[in-house]
């Protein structure tokens, strides 16, 4: 098995999700699979071989640093979350302490 | 209720003739899209459509309107739409009304074309069943126990039941190919870089692409024409002079070079499929065409490359969804909590399932290992591409191993359910458009070939589908579940 249950709630907790016990048993079991069947890349010889992050011949693609139109403020907060604005701000949990 | 013309070029002819209005084509794609049986749809926008369609009578009335003036058309609901929620079939974004739409909206807006609705797809667009979705599954109208396919899902089966006269969906690793074939409409790929994803819901950046279903080629070198080109919102698109991608249709396929991979015709294909795709090749041989033995020895190592590379990028793409600007939010006790909740209650499954394979393969000590070598093999896989193409003008494939399986066959085995794109994904690897195109029935249910081209080639590509389907009518078929 290439991933275990703890690793599972390492990456999971890296990622930002929440599992259930269940998700968490039925996704070791499931990406062990996957995982197995990705490992025989290694298989492929490609010590000579560099890395593509893209198929396009295209690299820096660059423009004029101009002012455009953009949203406004209303329109940037519209989609706001319940309790999730104030005023012109989102509003969220504090992060920082008071010593 | 009133059916709608088979394809675009039909309507608008009827249109141009005054034979029927916009007013009146619109509303019963309206009408069609309500009394829809298969959850295709996730919104249907009946005053949006009647504006559009209001505007686009006064257009034809005025005289020298663009081809896609009045048609109706679906929207695959990961696509943003000013002012129409936009759900990615995802609770996570239920609710979200985008204040800006995408490019490809703004081009069929501006080209005249008119939005009914928003189709259901595989939440996020992962899957290829549309059994992912949030808001139930799509089922095929072929036999309505069974799957459209996906991601797309939605879009395929609102053109196959004649809902819409065309659809768009995206396509990362054949979510539109794939749902193409088994709901038995021509469903297609542009070449990287083709069209804009600005707007769109980003799933897997290096790999996606908007494309259209349509019920001919013709149709889909039309909608293609519309779409294709430069947008400074999105760096990937490329600035390639004005072509008309209609030209070559009608020149048939008489000293083309068709390459077949052996590597394509594999153990776990349907004996149906098969023979289906060689009587298609046989058609071709009969047409003049040649055809060609290419090796694409790769083409097994593509499933392992591709499910590194996609969920590696989703899950930097999906990081933006945290319940603070958009979407839904479920508050814990402190604000990492309400990250955990939100994404933990908002994600489906198979999204938690990638986001988890994706951010594994991306972490410290695993990088090397996964990512950077699916890279180094998408380089070999790109090359091998290559050299096939300088021996041929289009390589001819199964889009899909099966034709379309049971509704819950494969929920269970994601593995299993990968294998579905194993024909479809190289394309995205490699960055090539590709089109499937009905291909014959087996066992009652639609068969999808896939016709390949080079980079930028697709004027080629769509002159090798149609030589196929002129010859054949085979996109005449229609499921006979489709309401009267």
């Amino acid at each position: 098995m290439p991933i275990d249950r703890q690793t599972i709630v390492h990456v999971a907790d890296l990622a930002r999700i929440q599992l259930t016990d269940d998700e968490i048993g039925r996704f070791t079991d499931q990406l062990s699979v996957v995982l197995d069947a990705v490992a025989r890349l290694a298989e492929v010889d490609t010590s000579v071989v560099a890395p593509s992050a893209s198929t396009l011949p295209l690299h820096n693609v660059e423009r004029e640093d101009e002012a455009r139109p953009g949203l406004t403020t209303e329109q940037a907060l519209a989609n706001a979350p319940k309790g999730g604005r104030d005023g012109e701000f989102f509003r969220v949990q504090e992060v920082l302490e008071e010593r | 209720m009133r059916s709608l013309p088979g394809t675009i070029t039909e309507a608008a002819a009827l249109l141009r003739r005054r034979e029927i209005t916009a007013i009146e084509l619109t509303d019963a794609a309206l009408a069609r899209a309500h009394a829809d049986r298969f959850n295709a749809w996730l919104l249907v926008a009946d005053d949006h459509a009647r504006a559009q369609a209001k505007a686009a009578d006064d257009r034809l009335a005025r005289g020298s309107a663009p081809p896609l003036t009045g048609i109706p058309w679906a929207c695959k609901d990961i696509i943003g739409t000013k002012g129409i929620e936009t759900t990615a079939a995802s609770k996570i974004l239920k609710g979200y009304v985008p204040p800006y739409s995408a490019t490809v909206v703004e081009r069929l807006d501006a080209a005249g074309a008119v939005t009914v609705g928003k189709t259901n797809l595989d939440e996020f667009a992962m899957g290829s069943s549309n059994e992912n979705s949030a808001f139930g599954p799509v089922k095929n109208p072929w036999d309505t126990t069974r799957v459209p396919g996906g991601s797309s899902g939605g879009s395929a089966v609102a053109v196959a039941a004649g809902e819409a006269l065309f659809a768009l969906g995206t396509d990362t690793g054949g979510s539109i190919r794939q749902p193409g074939a088994l709901s038995g409409v021509v469903g297609m790929k542009p070449t990287y870089g083709r069209v804009s994803r600005y707007g769109v819901v980003a799933f897997a950046s290096s790999l996606d692409q908007v494309g259209p279903f349509t019920r001919t080629v013709e149709d889909c070198a039309i909608v293609c024409q519309a779409l294709f080109g430069k947008d400074p919102n999105d760096a990937t698109t490329m600035d390639l002079a004005a072509e008309d991608l209609r030209r070559d249709l009608d020149r048939g396929v008489k000293g083309l070079r068709i390459g077949v991979p052996k590597e394509f015709f594999i153990d776990g294909m349907e004996k149906g499929v098969e023979r289906a795709v060689r009587d298609a090749l046989r058609e071709y041989e009969r047409q003049g065409a040649e055809l060609v033995d290419v090796s694409l020895s790769l083409t097994d190592h593509g499933l392992a490359v591709y499910y590194i590379i996609q969920p590696a990028e989703a899950s930097s793409n999906l990081a933006r969804y945290d319940g603070v600007r958009y979407g839904q939010r479920v508050e814990g006790r402190d604000l990492l909590d309400t990250y955990r909740r939100t994404r933990g209650q908002g994600f489906g499954a198979e999204v938690k399932r990638r986001m988890i394979l994706g951010t594994y393969a991306l972490s410290a000590g695993y990088y090397d290992a996964y990512y950077v070598k699916a890279q180094k093999v998408r380089t070999l896989i790109k090359a091998e591409f290559d050299r096939a193409f300088a021996k041929c003008d289009a390589i001819v494939t199964p889009t899909s191993p099966t034709v379309a399986f049971k509704i819950g066959a494969k929920v269970n085995d994601p593995l299993a359910m990968y294998l579905n794109d194993v024909f479809t994904l190289p394309g995205n690897i490699a960055g090539l458009p590709g089109v499937s195109i009905p291909c014959g029935l087996s066992e009652g249910l639609p068969v999808g070939l896939q016709i390949m081209a080079n980079s930028f080639q697709e004027s080629t590509m769509f002159r090798v589908a149609a030589a196929y389907e002129r010859a054949t009518k085979h996109h005449e078929l229609r499921p006979k579940e489709m309401a009267a």
